[in-house]
């Protein structure tokens, strides 16, 4: 492998986790104004802030591993869906609160296991990046772990939308583990992490919160994957729609 | 959720080591270790603080205006039992 396949790849990679931290943090911004109640719209709009910065950061990298001339704004506002890789579990609808906290749940399980391995990266900005993200992926894990034993373990309204969530959710946590040849030839390098190592152990984590908060682990009878691949749901493009329009509109704005 | 089922409590943040905690605000949740992290979003962002305590605002046995005059109204006659009577050496803050 040549030193420019390489950097080509880690650009790839990093725009993949640029796209997975944008998307969601589009996602939960939705939140915002939303909320249940004021003091959780500010915590949950805090953890969309921790997203786009993260966004801001592999974006960033991007631009600098790219070095064509395109910025940070370049990978965010003017790439279409088919461009972007994120994983389709972060483009998906907020839902009701419940199905948006199992999700956080969800990524936040993948995240720690996910970002203490990139923490260890060869790469030393990706490694940077990692060592920045983990701290606020322990603190995100703190509030969906106890928003799930609440709405699980709470009435039989939320008891029953949270195990609703759980289910529809399920099959898209599949493609987390299933890395491309890209991945695993950069985990082979020791810059990427080989998500199907971390597979069995976020299970087990997941199913203890899920068993703690009285709910019950689905079959793994579906699965839906594309997302890395640029196949989309069909709310991806109605998300960037929204989250493009203004640079669309003002192309270079700013404020 | 329906606000009526959180409760109110009351945030403290020390800003510094070595300093006392300072009432900062309330916010609503649903016990105390939401409080906590409740505190932390809303008061704590811009680095503002090493600690927090979060109180139920009804724990809070609070003064009343009629007690005002027994509470609050010292004989002025002997000042050197104030501590403010005695003056500092500049070496110590924050007293």
């Amino acid at each position: 492998m040549s030193d420019d396949d390489l950097k080509q790849m880690t650009l790839d990679y990093t725009l993949r986790l640029g796209d997975d931290a944008l998307v969601l943090g589009q996602r939960i911004s939705e939140w915002v104004s939303n909320g249940p109640f004021l003091e959780e719209d500010i915590a949950y709009g805090n953890v969309a802030l921790d997203y786009i910065g993260r966004a801001r950061m592999y974006y960033h990298y991007a631009a600098e591993l790219a070095a064509d001339g395109r910025s940070e704004d370049d990978f965010a506002y003017l790439r279409n869906e088919r461009e972007f890789r994120n994983y389709l579990i972060n483009e998906l609808p907020r839902g009701d609160f419940a199905f948006s906290q199992v999700r956080q749940l969800m990524v936040d399980l993948f995240n720690s296991g996910f970002l203490a391995r990139l923490a260890e990266s060869k790469d030393a900005t990706l490694a940077a990046i990692a060592a920045k993200a983990i701290k606020e992926t322990r603190y995100h894990l703190r509030r969906s772990r106890e928003w799930l034993l609440r709405l699980g373990d709470g009435t039989e309204e939320s008891h029953r939308r949270t195990q609703r969530a759980v289910e529809d959710l399920w099959g898209y946590t599949h493609e987390l583990f299933e890395p491309d040849e890209l991945e695993q030839r950069l985990a082979d390098a020791d810059i990427g992490v080989d998500t199907a190592a971390l597979k069995s152990q976020w299970k087990q984590a997941v199913a203890a919160v899920l068993s703690e908060a009285t709910l019950t682990l689905p079959e793994d009878d579906w699965a839906v994957r594309g997302g890395r691949r640029g196949y989309h749901t069909e709310n991806l493009g109605h998300l960037l729609t929204e989250l493009q329009s203004i640079h669309r509109a003002y192309p270079g704005c700013r404020w | 959720m329906s606000k009526e089922k959180l409760e109110l409590f009351e945030v403290f943040i020390r800003s510094k080591r070595g300093l006392d905690h300072k009432h900062v605000g309330s916010l609503h949740a649903q016990d105390h270790e939401q409080a906590l992290e409740y505190a932390r979003d809303c008061y704590t962002r811009r680095s503002e603080g090493v600690s927090i305590w979060v109180v139920r605002s009804g724990d809070i046995c609070a003064s009343q205006e009629e007690d005002s005059d027994s509470f609050f109204d010292p004989s002025d006659d002997k000042p050197y039992r104030l501590a403010s009577y005695y003056k500092l050496p500049d070496p110590v803050d924050n007293m």
